[in-house]
């Protein structure tokens, strides 16, 4: 009898460690580690990654396991971390080099108030009406640079913060 | 005089350690009131929270407590003109301040008559005012903590208001080396202090109010016991709690006063208590009863530097310059400038810096107590023994080098006071508090950044919703009007067309 109960308690252990483990480190599904990336994310929105936002970057780095290299306003500590939680440690830094932070900002004398760039935002930081100036919300502003080249008159600028 | 020794087993309190005083130096004289300088220089960002906007323009003339600059968000607090003047300048100036060398200060030229303005009609008694009408007016004088932290008191309160509260707690411990001026304010003003608790306590709404005092001010203790003797209010208690550093930390004399443990990450309101400068009490009074908002403040000029150390009553803004002349000037062995204490203090390279509300103390080395040179840490533990909120001061150094952010939360980073008791004791001369610090903010700015990017995640998601609302609507509608024109028939269309063809005609 006790061979038999003493073969049960192991197994017994062994499945509750090995599934408490799992829990605890492993992410529960493949959406929820789209999640865990793109907490990782910087969320500047930016597409220098080739996808139109964070999300459907996070995305891709889990369904189509692409490169988490690609994504200059997080930096290098960006990469090191999705490497670090995706297990890809022979990940390469990043190819263009981190980009520094900066804030979009209107040349409100020569603004036309074309709404081309409040289109472009993708995080609803320009502010203005057709025909009317138009201005950044400085705070809001994620320093993509996608409103940029829509200005028909380039009164758009880049300032570092 | 024998060297810092940790103590133990005194009272309630880990670790702290007894430090040599050096306070009696500065308390021979009575406090002296400083002249109003030539120049004030008032930075205006002089208090916990955004930078005051000011609201005077350069060549204005302005009167002594004419508000300068307002609070522009939710904690800030006003800065009034300390002396009648010209405003010749609002720009960078240096400072002595935990955000940088350099701060925009309102720079005004005194013209020396130290004229105030139009005293206004004589304000209703607090008694009689409800809770609120006095916090209001508390913000409105400027008055922010003058035990170092400069929190916005008014700001303080309502926090507190909002929070099940037993007992206010005013902070008489002063526990760090050189610094006497609450000891003096204590021995001079004392009734001041008890009329102000008594303002706080209406404002609150409290029964309890203990004034805390180190054991080794026995005339400060006299002093309090005498005024509350006089005002006979029995919600006011004197208590003496064992002369230990940093038993002045709010934490701390929470945890002496009453046996109560403020929780990690926590205020003392947690622990159902506020605590308050006595020196705070002092300038609610002073502002609430005479109608003074926060313009000068009581520091303590000393150190091996200065000639006569004193405690002087000063204008904010005045240069710390001008104070040291005053106190008889620096000696010829005066080389280190520190404003605030030995322990926290920080060290400047100029004495133009103005003397600000947190200014309490104002400290001329003839030399750094430096330890020697940095060694490896040998895991002694003595830094583990002496720290007053239980951290393990050598494991958060260790995480702190290789900046590992999870490990330094979970070891309670974030509860380190930067009292420098580690520093003190540490053979290996390690520079644990500055280490802390840094620390410290590489946190908060990674605590920053992710606020930032949670709230871009928001907008951007807000946006993709709102776009695909629009297209759905707009699919709607074409489908609406389709299904419009498909009803009414091709009867109905060539009708439309006749018409206007008719028109044309």
């Amino acid at each position: 009898m006790w061979p038999a109960i003493l073969t049960l308690t192991v197994l017994a252990l062994a499945a509750g460690l090995g599934l408490g483990f799992a829990a605890r480190k492993l992410p529960a599904n493949r959406s929820e580690l789209v999640e865990r990336v793109n907490d990782l994310l910087p969320q500047t929105q930016c597409a220098q990654c080739g996808y139109p936002g964070c999300r459907p970057y996070a995305a891709a780095i889990v369904e189509d396991v692409e490169a988490v290299n690609l994504c200059p306003p997080g930096g290098n500590d960006t990469v090191q971390r999705l490497a670090d939680l995706l297990g890809r440690p022979e990940s390469p830094p990043l190819a263009t080099g981190p980009a520094a932070p900066a804030v979009a900002v209107i040349d409100e004398s020569l603004c036309i108030g074309c709404t081309y760039c409040r289109a472009a935002c993708p995080v609803d930081a320009i502010v203005g009406a057709h025909q009317f100036m138009h201005t950044v919300i400085e705070q809001e502003c994620t320093g993509c640079e996608l409103c940029v080249a829509p200005c028909p008159v380039d009164c758009i600028s880049m300032r570092a913060t | 005089m024998p060297g810092p020794a940790a103590t133990y087993d005194l009272g309630k309190l880990h670790g702290g350690l007894r430090l040599p005083a050096h306070k009696s130096e500065s308390t021979s004289l009575p406090i002296q009131s400083a002249p109003v300088p030539e120049q004030l220089i008032l930075p205006i960002d002089q208090h916990a929270g955004e930078p005051a906007q000011p609201v005077v323009s350069i060549g204005e003339r302005v009167l002594k407590g004419q508000l300068l600059a307002e609070p522009a968000a939710m904690l800030g607090a006003p800065v009034h003109a300390s002396s009648s003047g010209t405003v010749v300048a609002v720009e960078p100036w240096p400072v002595a301040s935990r955000h940088g060398d350099v701060a925009p200060c309102i720079v005004i030229e005194c013209d020396g008559e130290d004229r105030a303005g139009e005293p206004k009609e004589r304000a209703t008694p607090y008694t009689e005012l409800p809770a609120t009408a006095v916090l209001q007016q508390i913000l409105r004088g400027g008055i922010v903590g003058l035990g170092g932290a400069v929190y916005p008191t008014a700001q303080k309160l309502m926090h507190a208001a909002s929070c099940e509260l037993d007992y206010l707690v005013l902070n008489g411990a002063e526990c760090e080396p050189y610094i006497s001026c609450d000891d003096m304010l204590m021995r001079e003003r004392a009734e001041a202090i008890v009329s102000g608790a008594r303002i706080l306590l209406h404002a609150l709404a409290l029964d309890t109010g203990y004034i805390a005092v180190e054991s080794d001010k026995p005339d400060a203790l006299r002093a309090l016991a005498a005024a509350m003797s006089d005002a006979g209010d029995e919600r006011l208690v004197l208590k003496q709690i064992p002369t230990i550093y940093p038993s002045g930390g709010e934490d701390q004399l929470v945890q002496l006063v009453t046996g109560r443990e403020v929780p990690t990450g926590g205020l003392p309101t947690d622990a159902g208590c506020l605590v308050q400068n006595v020196g705070t009490a002092a300038a609610i009074h002073d502002w609430l009863q005479d109608g003074e908002p926060l313009i000068s403040r009581i520091t303590t000029i000393t150190g091996d530097g200065i000639a006569t150390p004193m405690n002087v009553r000063a204008r904010i803004g005045t240069p710390v310059a001008d104070i040291a002349r005053f106190a008889g000037g620096y000696t010829g062995s005066a080389k280190h400038l520190v404003i605030g204490g030995p322990m926290t203090g920080r060290s400047v390279s100029t004495d133009r810096v103005p003397l600000v509300k947190a200014t309490n103390c104002i400290l001329v080395l003839s030399e750094v107590p430096a330890g020697g040179p940095e060694l490896p840490c040998i895991r002694c533990g003595d830094c583990a023994a002496v720290c007053p909120v239980q951290l393990q001061p050598q494991q958060l150094a260790w995480y702190a080098r290789v900046d590992n952010e999870g490990e330094l939360r979970r070891h309670g980073l974030t509860d380190c006071i930067e009292c420098g008791c580690c520093d003190l004791v540490c053979p290996s001369h390690i520079p644990l508090t500055h280490e802390f610090r840094v620390a410290k903010a590489r946190i908060r700015e990674l605590e920053d950044e992710k606020a930032r990017a949670e709230r871009a995640r928001r907008r951007y998601e807000a946006r993709n919703e709102r776009l695909q609302r629009e297209q759905r609507e707009r699919e709607e509608e074409l489908a609406r009007q389709k299904e419009r024109a498909r009803k009414a028939g091709p009867d109905a269309i060539a009708e439309i067309m006749k018409r206007s063809q008719r028109d044309e005609d």
